[in-house]
C-alpha cells in the first residue's frame, strides 16, 4: 500500500496518525495535548482526519476486548511460512509455543448479564462472589495465573477471594482495578467509572501505560474515574451501606434531588420517570424505597409534594 | 448519591437538543458518518475518473459535513453525506472547467446512496469482528506484530521498542501506519479499490 501520490489529504492523514498513536500508546503530557489541540484547531481537515483514525483505533480496541479469548487474533500468517520450513514434529512444538504466547493459556470466558430490574450473584470457582445489579453485563476469564473480569456496563459488588499469586483484575472502560484483597463496588457508565472500597485495598490504573501513577484506595474511599481525571473522596460507613442497598432491593435517598432520585429509579425499571421542569428537578427528598416500586414513588410525588403526574404506557411525567 | 449527577441533569432537561458541543459532534461523526465510508468511496470512484483525487475528495466531504454538523446535526446523515459529495463533485467540475460534465450530470446520485440499506446495527457487531480480523490479516507482518502488542497485549510504545529492540520512532511510524490501514479496512476503502494491498 504505497502512496504513489502524496496529496494534501494523505499528508494530513499521516500527521493525524502520528498524533493518534502517540496519544494512545505513549506517555501523553499536558504539553502534548496543548500541541495536539493547536494542530486540530488549525483546520477542520486536521480534525476529521484525527477523529477518523482515533475512532478506528478505539473500535479495534473495543473489538479486541470483546473477543477476549484472543484466539481469533493469533496472527497465523506469521507462523505459516515459518512452519512450512520445519519438520513436522518440530513444527508442532513451535506452534504450541506460539499459541501459548498468544493465547495466554486460553481461559474460558463466561458472560453474565442481568436485565433492567434484575439482580444476580455469581459464585466463581476461586471462591469469589460477584453480585450484579440491574442492567449489568460482565465477562469472566479465570486461568491458573490470573483472574480477569470485564465490567462492560452496570454495577457489581465484588467479594474477592484474595490470592497474590493469581491476581484479580477488573477492566472497565479504559481503566483497570486490581484487587489487593478486597470487597469493592464498581459502577460503570459510559465515560465514567465509580469504585467504592469496603475492605482491603485496590489499585486503579489506566489499561494503557500513560505514565500516570496508579491510584490506591483504602476502605471507605470512593473514586470517580473519567477520561480526564481520577478523584477520590472518603465516605462514611453509612453512606457506603446505603450505596449497597440494591443488594437488598432498596435504594436510599438522603437530601437527594428529584432528578437524581428519578435517574436512580430509571435504572431499575422499564417504566421511566421523566421530569420536565428544572424547579421540580431541584426538589430534594429522603427515605428508603423498594427499587421496583415506582408507584409508591409516584404517589409520594403527587400527594406529599403536590406535583402533577401524567401516566403514559411507558413513562410517567412529573411536573409542577 | 453523588454518583447520579450526570443522570440528574440529563433527566431535568427537555429531550430536544438544538446544537451539540464539539466533542458531541466528534462522537456523532464517528458513529454516523464514518460507517458510510465504504459507500462514499465507492460513490466517489464511480463518479470521478481520477483515482488519485479520491483521498482529497473524501477529506473535503468530511470537512463540509463536520462543519455543517457543528451548526446543526443533519437529520439523515446518509442523505447529507451523499448530497454533500454530489455537490462537491459538481462544484469541482465547474471550477476546474472540465468540459465533459457528463461525469456527474446524468447520475441519480441520491438513488445510489439509498440503494444500500442502512446496515442493521445488531449485525454490525459480529461483522466488525470479521472486519477487524481481515484488517489485521492485511497488515504487513511487522506492523501487525507491533499493532497487536500495543492494542491486544496493551503494551506501551516504549515497552514495544524495548522488547523488539527497535527505535521508538520506528515503533511510532509502524503504529501510525497500522492505524491508517486499520481505519481503511474498518471504514472504507472497498476491497477491489484498495491500492495494491
Amino acid at each position: 500500500m504505497s502512496e504513489q501520490h502524496s496529496t494534501p489529504a494523505t499528508e494530513i492523514e499521516q500527521r493525524a496518525a502520528l498524533w493518534v498513536q502517540q496519544k494512545h500508546f505513549w506517555v501523553w503530557t499536558a504539553e502534548n495535548q496543548t500541541a495536539l489541540d493547536g494542530w486540530l484547531a488549525q483546520s477542520p481537515a486536521h480534525r476529521v482526519a484525527y477523529i477518523r483514525l482515533d475512532a478506528a483505533l478505539r473500535r479495534s480496541n473495543r473489538l479486541a476486548a470483546l473477543n477476549a479469548p484472543r484466539k481469533t487474533f493469533v496472527p497465523e500468517p506469521r507462523f505459516r511460512p515459518f512452519v512450512s520450513k520445519m519438520v513436522a514434529a518440530f513444527a508442532l512444538v513451535a506452534l504450541i509455543g506460539g499459541a501459548i504466547t498468544y493465547l495466554d493459556p486460553g481461559p474460558k470466558v463466561s458472560t453474565y448479564s442481568t436485565q433492567i430490574g434484575g439482580r444476580q450473584t455469581i459464585a466463581l470457582a476461586d471462591g469469589t462472589h460477584i453480585e450484579m445489579n440491574t442492567n449489568t453485563r460482565l465477562r469472566v476469564a479465570l486461568s491458573k495465573t490470573e483472574r480477569k473480569v470485564w465490567l462492560e456496563k452496570g454495577e457489581a459488588y465484588f467479594q474477592v477471594a484474595h490470592n497474590a499469586k493469581r491476581p484479580f483484575t477488573v477492566f472497565a472502560g479504559d481503566s483497570r482495578v486490581v484487587d489487593l484483597g478486597t470487597k469493592f463496588l464498581l459502577r460503570h457508565e459510559p465515560g465514567r467509572l465509580e469504585v467504592d472500597l469496603l475492605e482491603g485495598q485496590v489499585e486503579i490504573a489506566k489499561q494503557k501505560d500513560t505514565g500516570a501513577r496508579a491510584t490506591v484506595l483504602n476502605p471507605g474511599d470512593t473514586a470517580i474515574v473519567t477520561a480526564a481525571a481520577v478523584s477520590v473522596k472518603h465516605k462514611t460507613p453509612r453512606e457506603i451501606v446505603e450505596k449497597l442497598g440494591w443488594r437488598r432491593g432498596v435504594v436510599t435517598f438522603d437530601r437527594t434531588t428529584l432528578a437524581d432520585a428519578v435517574a436512580e429509579f430509571n435504572r431499575y425499571n422499564r417504566h421511566q420517570l421523566i421530569i420536565t421542569d428544572p424547579a421540580t428537578a431541584r426538589i430534594t427528598i429522603g427515605g428508603t424505597f423498594d427499587v421496583s416500586n415506582v408507584e409508591t414513588f409516584i404517589d409520594i410525588a403527587r400527594q406529599d409534594f403536590g406535583l402533577h403526574t401524567e401516566s403514559r404506557p411507558d413513562a410517567t411525567v412529573i411536573s409542577k | 448519591m453523588t454518583g447520579n449527577h450526570e443522570f440528574g441533569t440529563e433527566g431535568s432537561h427537555a429531550p430536544h437538543v438544538a446544537s451539540m458541543t464539539a466533542p458531541e459532534v466528534d462522537e456523532w461523526f464517528a458513529r454516523e458518518v464514518l460507517p458510510l465510508e465504504t459507500a462514499l468511496i465507492q460513490f466517489l470512484h464511480r463518479n470521478w475518473r481520477n483515482a488519485s483525487d479520491i483521498a482529497d475528495l473524501r477529506q473535503d466531504v468530511y470537512v463540509q459535513v463536520y462543519e455543517a454538523a457543528l451548526k446543526d446535526i443533519p437529520a439523515s446523515p446518509r442523505q447529507f453525506v451523499f448530497t454533500t459529495a454530489r455537490n462537491l463533485l459538481i462544484n469541482r467540475v465547474r471550477r476546474e472547467q472540465i468540459v465533459s460534465i457528463e461525469a456527474v450530470a446524468d447520475l441519480d446520485l441520491l438513488e445510489i446512496a439509498e440503494e444500500t440499506p442502512a446496515p442493521d446495527r445488531v449485525v454490525i457487531a459480529r461483522d466488525e469482528l470479521l472486519q477487524l480480523q481481515v484488517a489485521l490479516d492485511r497488515l504487513p507482518a511487522r506492523h501487525r506484530e507491533i499493532f497487536l502488542l500495543a492494542q491486544i497485549e496493551g503494551l506501551a510504545g516504549r515497552q514495544i521498542a524495548a522488547r523488539l529492540g527497535l527505535a521508538e520512532s520506528t515503533v511510532s511510524l509502524h503504529l501510525a501506519k497500522a492505524t491508517r490501514l486499520i481505519a481503511d479496512s474498518l471504514y472504507g476503502t472497498p476491497k477491489d479499490l484498495r491500492r495494491g494491498a
